[in-house]
């Protein structure tokens, strides 16, 4: 079954996140419209915009989240790199993975399959986001950030929220 | 050289300006030279300098500025910088922080790489940002003019954009002098009162 998005929004508020940016993907627009409807949504334009958008916010005092497409993750590789990755600006990334297991469109189909590498080199955990598992996900995703000081990536697969 | 370069103030005289207008405001520096005579000329708490992640200056301001709405932040900023990510004018001039003020050193090169020429000589940032939705935009060649509309600046409401055109010349100073770990901690103590944990 699904995870609620409400419920996903609601639970990530519970978890201590207080800033959310992003720029949207159909996999991630449930939560994004339940973010908009609690007011604690900042569009950015650009996905590395809104990773920066991020790091200033965790600096202001924020436990910041960026919701993106895995295209936006080719996009934002820089920022994460010379930014939050040296500057330890923890982030929560969420990723919705298109191209999963190759049944997406065409320009999807190379960032799904190297999507995990890539986070792997980068050296950002990251975990596929478990419709019965969302709570425990989400708490190892909040302390592993909050300890390392890095971006940690949380990976949606079409269907895992509704 | 340009026909004005000779009349023109250096960044460094710009920067300097701007920083001694200063007194609790948060201040985000880009990436190049800009950071390296900002660090030299007068580090503070309230600084951060970007040594990466070029393009993004404005939109980590705007974090800054949004986490911290009681805080003004100024960010300073470089021509190539606001044209690699010139999209965040847009967010900016859609959210319209009133605490955020973007001043931009425009010296129409890629300094830091050898003086490459960027397209700020026939692309009006200043115009661009108006466009955006900044609230207040003005365009400035001499140092009087700088300091005038940064105090002004500063007392209003923005977003604001200060577009300052700056010669080609860097002054000679070496890198910024604080590990970036340690400065993410230091400027977020700093915007969080001393509160950060």
């Amino acid at each position: 079954m699904a995870i609620p998005a409400a419920k996903f929004v609601g639970r990530l508020q519970e978890v201590g996140f207080d800033f959310f940016t992003g720029v949207p993907d159909s996999i991630l627009a449930g939560v994004i419209a339940g973010l908009i409807e609690r007011r604690a949504y900042v569009p950015a334009v650009r996905e590395d915009e809104a990773v920066a958008m991020a790091a200033g916010a965790f600096m202001g005092g924020k436990t910041p989240v960026v919701l993106m497409q895995n295209s936006g993750l080719g996009t934002s590789l820089n920022t994460l790199m010379s930014l939050n990755l040296i500057y330890l600006q923890p982030c929560l990334l969420v990723i919705s993975w298109r191209g999963h297991d190759g049944g997406d469109a065409p320009e999807h189909l190379v960032m799904g399959q190297v999507m995990t590498q890539l986070l792997d080199l980068a050296r950002i955990p990251h975990r596929a986001l478990g419709a019965d598992t969302y709570q425990e996900d989400l708490n190892w995703a909040a302390q592993v950030l909050m300890k390392e000081r890095i971006p940690v990536a949380l990976l949606v697969i079409k269907g895992v929220l509704s | 050289m340009r026909p004005e370069e000779g009349v023109l103030t250096s960044r460094s005289r710009g920067i300097g300006a701007v920083l001694d207008l200063l007194t609790d405001e948060l201040v985000v520096v880009c990436n190049g030279f800009a950071s390296r005579e900002a660090y030299a000329l007068r580090d503070r708490p309230e600084n951060f300098y970007m040594i990466g992640s070029m393009g993004v200056t404005p939109a980590i301001g705007l974090g800054v500025a949004l986490s911290q709405p009681r805080r003004k932040v100024v960010v300073l900023d470089g021509d190539g910088n606001v044209l690699m990510g010139m999209g965040t004018l847009a967010t900016i001039g859609a959210l319209k922080p009133k605490n955020f003020i973007h001043i931009v050193f425009d010296n129409e090169v890629y300094g830091s790489t050898g003086n490459q020429p960027t397209i700020s000589q026939t692309v009006r940032l200043d115009q661009v940002a108006k466009a955006a939705g900044y609230l207040h935009v003005e365009r400035v060649r001499e140092l009087d003019d700088l300091i005038y509309e940064a105090r002004t600046m500063l007392k209003k409401e923005g977003p604001s954009f200060l577009l300052v055109k700056v010669s080609e010349l860097a002054d000679d100073v070496g890198r910024v002098g604080i590990e970036p770990a340690a400065m993410t901690e230091r400027f977020r103590k700093a915007a969080m009162g001393g509160t950060a944990a």
